[in-house]
């Protein structure tokens, strides 16, 4: 057996897949996982738990697979991690766990989102040890927003016997990983199994409550409970602020995705929320959302899917492995390439009027800066345009809670290590914090608030005895 | 799950429906909006309140039947019946103050929205003159709510089948062509009639606001779908309106952007009509 290269997952044909919105890799057998935790060295620095935002024990649990001890090694998992199931599919391994893998330096890191994935889905066929819950405590945590900082705070209060209530917005609790990631990234379905685990610990959720206009965070508070966690995330959508992004058929990514993935219209009509695709797509941006989009649009009915963006292959933002499905599926990249305003025809958009760019010196990210070059402007033609260049803070709970201190742009500024914010048993993480990042970082910051906000009602209730 | 408490019928293809959602009640105000999911593979539909009641903790919406959705909702969702979601308030209040005349102008399903706002500017101490219109008497509807919290009301119709004859924007012209005070104007309905009002009072430098009930998703700032050109500026109709300076609307963008799913919207109400009638054929 070759400890060199990674034991390749089986996967959809690409010409099968992009006709259709099932996942793309179809996980481990049991055997191939054991293979696979073969070639762990369990070297004792284990510098991938270091690389881990929620500190998974990553050997450990690895040596149970090898083992053939599945159920131990979901378990482990599980101690640190609240969402394996979510994590092994969307988390950017290459920059965290497998990025830092020793095995790497000389040769394929091990595929550990792999086989977290393979735990998480083990388990959900075979059943597994719940999550242990200690004594219920009077104290009571509203948690706003139940994406992964608020899912991941919740179930962690909740195991500590906090009673925990979420407020939710949207009709389905979930956030990005039910209204942005697709499903074929990311069934819907194993979402809400992960979310009915929290449910089954005794998570409350609500559902269709807009914190910031049904109430605020201090009503929050004056209803009675001793703590908030506010993780609202980035939902505000970024314009190009080009002419012409008012026309129809240019979609931000939120709407495009959320038309797909929350409200179905993929079925349409028998779901009742349509969706329009044209025969020619262009989706703006380099990052996972531009990926998904582009993705999307295939599986839409477009025949040809474009991403345009300014800067070059490797700046590229999205996980490597979504650019290479991208890829694999036909999505052309039109890179060193920026819109300068979008081409209308009949009230409705035609093309994108782009710009060449070129790499300069570097600017404030570390990235060479994309310099536009003078005289070299295209026409793209286009039937349809989904912007998907980064998302702002949710507005809403800043706008509406005094006191809370906010960034220049807008994101609520908490300490980083414990969630902590300007306002007093006021707590906050995840995008809502840092702008736009990813579901294993949001995770992390729930996770770290969760333990800062037990420390914090510790201290109150001994003050008050 | 949001229990009906009362369905009534307006008009032909017009009901108004109270609806149980407490919460709501308690801290509605005129002007904002709510959206609604009638069961699992429905649409979130965004419908402003025309009233709220705290003692009951009913929530009034009214509905015109011109689509799939709505259409199912006037034939299958009756006092009792349940429906799935109901999220609010949305949306900005109205600007309730005292300025003094105000003219209250509602086109066709727009009077609905503008009920509450006339009610609370002229709880607010001002001199209300209202001006409803409608295609015909059958669209007409509350008109004796109207009249109960106007000083002055015009009705006006089309075809001159009830009240006067013509387009609200004619009574509108002459009042403030007259030499009445009118300090501020309300204007609500169907884009045109919107935009006409607008142009009417642009003539004379009347602040006249408008509330715009673009296509939206969420209602709270994410789709982007919402977004309306307002100074020259992109707004999103469900957080930063669905009121506006209506001397500053595109109106033009605004009724493109509306139109855009037409073709959707007519297949899943043609296919709606058609599943209806074979279930017809089939208990005959």
């Amino acid at each position: 057996m070759s400890r060199q290269k990674q034991t390749p997952m089986r996967q959809q044909n690409p010409q099968i897949r992009i006709h259709n919105f099932d996942e793309v890799p179809l996980g481990y057998s049991e055997e191939e996982a054991m293979i696979e935790a073969e070639r762990c060295l369990q070297c004792p620095t284990a510098p991938c738990v270091q690389g881990c935002p929620v500190s998974v024990d990553i050997p450990r649990f690895i040596e149970h697979i090898k083992n053939r001890r599945f159920s131990e090694a979901i378990a482990t998992i599980k101690e640190t991690n609240s969402l394996p199931a979510v994590c092994g599919r969307v988390c950017p391994q290459e920059s965290q766990c497998q990025g830092v893998c020793t095995l790497g330096i000389r040769f394929e890191p091990v595929a550990i989102g792999k086989l977290e994935r393979f735990c998480a889905d083990w388990e959900a066929q075979h059943g597994g040890a719940t999550h242990q819950v200690l004594p219920t405590k009077e104290q009571h945590v509203a948690v706003i927003g139940a994406g992964p900082s608020g899912l991941t705070a919740a179930g962690d209060l909740r195991k500590k016997g906090y009673q925990v209530t979420m407020f939710e917005l949207f009709h389905v609790a979930g956030g990005v990983l039910m209204y942005g990631i697709p499903e074929f990234r990311l069934p819907k379905e194993i979402v809400q199994r992960e979310i009915s685990a929290l449910k089954a610990m005794g998570v409350k959720i609500e559902l269709n409550k807009v914190v910031g206009q049904l109430y605020t965070v201090d009503d929050l508070m004056s209803q009675g409970y001793d703590a908030v966690f506010i993780g609202t995330g980035a939902g505000l959508p970024r314009f190009l602020g080009i002419p012409g992004e008012n026309l129809n058929g240019v979609y931000t990514a939120n709407e495009f995705l959320t038309r797909t993935n929350l409200m179905r219209a993929f079925l349409f009509p028998e779901y009742d929320t349509p969706i329009k695709v044209g025969k020619r797509v262009i989706t703006v941006g380099g990052g996972n959302v531009a990926m998904d989009s582009a993705r999307t649009a295939l599986r839409l009915g477009a025949e040809e899917s474009i991403i345009v963006y300014r800067r070059s292959e490797q700046e590229l933002p999205a996980r490597a492995e979504e650019v290479e499905h991208a890829k694999e599926e036909g999505v052309k990249f039109q890179l060193l390439t920026n819109p300068v305003r979008f081409v209308e025809k009949d009230g409705a958009i035609a093309g994108a009027e782009c710009i060449r760019m070129e790499l300069g010196e570097p600017d404030e990210s570390g990235r060479r800066r994309p310099v536009p070059i003078e005289g070299s402007e295209f026409v793209i033609d286009a039937d349809t345009v989904v912007i998907a260049i980064g998302n702002g803070p949710h507005p809403l709970v800043p706008r509406t809670t005094p006191g809370l201190d906010l960034t220049r742009r807008g994101n609520i500024v908490a300490d980083p290590d414990t969630g902590q914010t300007s306002r007093e048993g006021v707590f906050a993480g995840g995008d809502i914090v840092t702008g736009a990042a990813t579901v294993i970082q949001a995770m992390g910051a729930g996770k770290r608030a969760a333990v800062a906000i037990d420390h914090y009602l510790q201290e109150k209730r001994a003050g008050k005895e | 799950m949001y229990k009906i408490l009362s369905k009534r019928t307006l008009g032909p293809q017009i009901r108004e429906y109270i609806v149980e959602a407490p919460e709501i009640a308690r801290v509605a105000k005129s002007g904002q909006f709510i959206v609604l999911r009638l069961h699992e593979r429905g649409e979130r539909v965004p419908l402003t309140i025309v009233d709220a009641d705290t003692r009951t903790g009913g929530v009034t919406i009214v509905v015109q039947e011109v689509g799939k959705s709505t259409r199912e909702m006037g034939d299958h969702f009756a006092a009792g019946d349940d429906i799935l979601d109901f999220v609010g308030p949305l949306g900005v209040p109205s600007e309730i103050e005292n300025y003094g005349t105000v003219i209250c102008v509602g086109g066709g399903l727009g009077i609905a929205p503008l009920y509450p706002i006339t009610r609370d500017l002229k709880k607010a101490g001002n001199t209300v003159i209202g001006i409803i219109g409608a295609r015909n008497k059958d669209l007409l509807f509350y008109i004796d709510q109207m009249d109960s919290v106007c000083d002055e009301l015009i009705v006006m119709t089309d075809d001159g089948s009830n009240g006067n004859k013509g387009f609200v924007s004619n009574p509108l012209h002459d009042i403030i062509a007259s030499d009445r005070e009118v300090n501020r104007v309300w204007a609500i309905g169907p884009g045109i009639m919107m935009k006409v009002a607008c142009n009417v009072t642009r003539e004379f430098s009347v602040p006249t606001v408008v509330s715009l009930n673009s296509i939206m998703i969420d209602g709270t700032g994410m789709c982007g779908g919402c977004r309306v050109e307002v100074g020259g500026e992109a707004k999103f109709a469900c957080v930063d309106g669905p009121e506006f300076d209506g001397h500053k609307v595109n109106f033009d963008l605004l009724m493109s952007r509306q139109r855009f799913y037409h073709e959707e919207e007519s297949c899943a109400l043609e296919r709606y009509l058609a599943s209806e009638k074979k279930e017809e054929g089939a208990l005959v």
